[in-house]
């Protein structure tokens, strides 16, 4: 039985969680047309599709707590709080990005609301997630890392050694692997011999559970639950979010390895549209009001675009810096 | 000949060589439904079938160790690493097995199998991506490296890397994938390793380069013999076994190098030529030889700063002008 949305929430949070999904896509889509426009260059991996998971991940934990992320993070970094200004001027190249123009659409960070990076190389954040659990746990810190990856990054190295270390040294890290069902165009069945990702940590003895990532409240009280015995137990947890990319896998992928069939059935399940029909059924919000809520979304992603476009690109001496402290 | 893309070219020398020798089969990341990232693998999936054009975990390490098992069981593999970036994930098979094993298994076995790994940067990919790792791979012995600037070499030296008994790298450019030229149809053409390509013959200047840089000096060649100089563009082709005496013949001959490396100066593999022409042609040479490289930083994502740490045409016109006007 789905639990009515204001027994887990207050109103409010369950309309914030609205607002950063609907933020969220919209970012996405105008940096498709930023992409299209030649503004964007690179590779461009987009988000739209998964947005239950980043948001309702996010709101389940604390905010001092790490968050470690692949290249499709532009809505993992935004709802954890960075400034979409300086995500899309990033984007754009420009010295106001989150990383003065030097990381790209893979690789955003912000320390400062303990968002520690997007990786490009599949499996790269694992371990680091472990080192940065390790670190709070001997400075008496009280936060865990939550480490998102997708079904790809689960065949390498790390992978395996990063959950056997994490439940050999007992460190909070919170595994969240975000099933889209593919790895560029290797779907999840033709790459791992064992599908249902979340069954892979018995040889880990860690605790692991699937959810339904196309649904907000489910992913949040799960992360919740998951966070806290993390938390408490000082031990790591594994949850698999099963979801979709609506997009190719990047830009350049238009996506011909799946049906037309499949993708219809992912889009019925689209969390955005059936979350704003749950809140406008159980009364938290009125179409207006919802609607209002995605006026604002549009306003701060055109102001982002135009931070971006009127921002100055790096000066040629950037390259030399930053490269030592 | 026909005219055909870098791309098809490698595509070709894939296709015949797997029609000429049922032991050639395909592996990698996404090389066969997807029929490559940089669709290089296009048709060998419905040609071949499914035991022969093999989609991998993204499991690179392991994709080398199968290769080599597959060799030294009998096969000739052709793995595809997605991009040279990730070959770093696997230099413990690369480095520390493949390179290794004939000679410390004291000349028992042999592993005949090539890896293909498009490379280079340009494209605003960042640090991550866009990383130019020729020269580590050309520093370990026990293995050949390969990598072609034109659509005709890419097809015959590809044919003699997979016929090839050794381990060979085979390296690709990502910017070159969609350049033209002309390729021979005979399927028995082939290009032999070791043997470096003068693209365009000089007299006052050599310009030793490979793959893209290639392509840059060979432009850079065209503007400056507007101004009267002439260049000698050397193409290696094959960075290990490196063809020494042809970079020597060629600079005896003009008395002036410039040596262009896509990849970071410091170690790089211009640092080991322009110590080769110092160490046998000290006596002749008329001016000390310049290098041209990529800058010693992680690669910049964005493309205003990016470019600056890729060698260009301008670069290297300038150098030829330095060595030739005696201000270095
Ligand atoms: C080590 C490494 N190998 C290969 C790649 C190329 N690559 C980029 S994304 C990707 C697929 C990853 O799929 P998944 O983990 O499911 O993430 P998704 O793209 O679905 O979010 C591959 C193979 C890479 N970036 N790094
Ligand atoms: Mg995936």
């Amino acid at each position: 039985m789905e639990a009515r949305l204001r027994t887990v929430l207050p109103d409010q949070e369950l309309l914030r969680l609205y607002e950063q999904m609907f933020v969220s896509r919209e970012f996405e889509e105008r940096c498709a047309e930023q992409y299209t426009k030649g503004h964007i260059t690179g590779f461009l991996h987009l988000y739209s599709g998964q947005e239950a998971v980043a948001v309702g991940a996010t709101a389940g934990l604390h905010r001092d707590d790490y968050i470690l992320s692949a290249y499709r993070e532009h809505a993992q970094a935004i709802v954890r709080g960075a400034d979409p200004r300086r995500v899309m001027a990033e984007l754009f190249g420009k010295a106001t990005g989150i990383c003065k123009g030097k990381g790209g659409s893979m690789h955003l960070f912000d320390p400062s609301i303990n968002f520690m990076g997007g990786y490009a190389i599949v499996g790269g954040q694992f371990p680091i997630s472990v080192g940065l659990a390790f670190a709070a746990r001997y400075r008496g810190e009280d936060r865990i890392a939550a480490c998102f990856f997708g079904d790809g990054a689960v065949n390498q190295g790390t992978f395996h050694e990063s959950l056997n270390w994490a439940q050999l040294w007992q460190l909070p890290v919170l595994f969240i692997c975000e099933n889209n069902f593919y790895g560029i165009g290797t779907e999840v069945h033709r790459s791992s011999a064992l599908a249902s990702i979340h069954k892979r940590t018995c040889g880990y003895d860690m605790p692991s559970e699937k959810v339904d990532g196309m649904d907000v409240i489910a992913v949040y009280r799960a992360v919740k639950y998951a966070a806290e015995k993390v938390r408490e137990t000082s031990r790591p947890y594994f949850i698999e979010a099963t979801t979709y990319r609506f997009r190719g896998h990047s830009m350049a992928d238009p996506a011909k390895y799946r049906s037309a069939a499949e993708n219809e059935m992912w889009k019925a399940r689209d969390p955005l549209p059936n979350y704003a029909k749950r809140l406008i059924e159980e009364d938290v919000a009125t179409r207006e009001a919802l609607g209002a809520i995605e006026a604002r979304c549009r306003t701060s992603v055109d102001e982002a675009v135009k931070f971006a476009e009127e921002s100055p690109w790096p000066e040629d001496s950037a390259v030399w810096e930053d490269i030592y402290v | 000949m026909s005219e055909m893309t870098y791309r098809d070219a490698v595509n070709l020398a894939l296709k015949e060589e797997m029609r000429r020798d049922a032991s050639v089969f395909v592996l990698g990341e996404d090389v066969a439904l997807y029929e490559g990232s940089f669709k290089v693998t296009r048709g060998l999936l419905a040609e071949f079938g499914e035991e022969r054009v093999k989609d991998t975990p993204i499991s690179e390490n392991t994709i080398i160790g199968v290769s080599i098992g597959a060799a030294m069981g009998g096969l000739r593999p052709v793995a595809e690493l997605m991009t040279v970036n990730f070959a770093l994930l696997a230099m413990d098979q690369i480095v520390n097995h493949m390179a290794k094993i004939r000679s410390m298994f004291g000349g028992q076995t042999f592993l005949p199998m090539t890896i293909r790994m498009p490379g280079g940067g340009g494209s605003q990919l960042g640090a991550q991506h866009s990383q130019s790792l020729e020269t580590y791979f050309m520093h370990c012995p026990g293995m050949y490296v390969l990598y072609p600037a034109t659509p005709a070499d890419a097809k015959g030296l590809l044919k003699s890397a997979i016929r090839n008994n050794n381990p060979v790298i085979f390296l690709e450019h990502e910017l070159l994938y969609n350049s033209k030229g002309e390729v021979p149809e005979d399927p028995e053409y082939s290009i032999p390793i070791g043997k470096a390509d003068v693209k365009r013959p000089g007299e006052d200047v050599t310009i030793v380069a490979y793959a893209r840089m290639s392509i840059l000096a060979l432009e850079a060649a065209e503007e400056l013999a507007k101004d009267g100089i002439s260049c000698e563009v050397l193409d290696l082709r094959s960075l290990a076994p490196l063809d020494e005496a042809a970079i020597l013949a060629s600079v005896r001959k003009t008395g002036r190098a410039v040596v262009i490396e896509e990849c970071w100066r410091t170690c790089g593999l211009g640092a080991e030529i322009t110590s080769r022409i110092y160490e046998n042609c000290f006596d002749i040479l008329k001016a000390p030889v310049k290098r041209i490289s990529g800058l010693d930083v992680p690669m910049p994502y964005s493309r205003k700063i990016e470019k600056i740490c890729i060698p260009q045409p301008v670069n290297i016109r300038q150098a030829v002008m330095d060595v030739m006007s005696g201000e270095y």
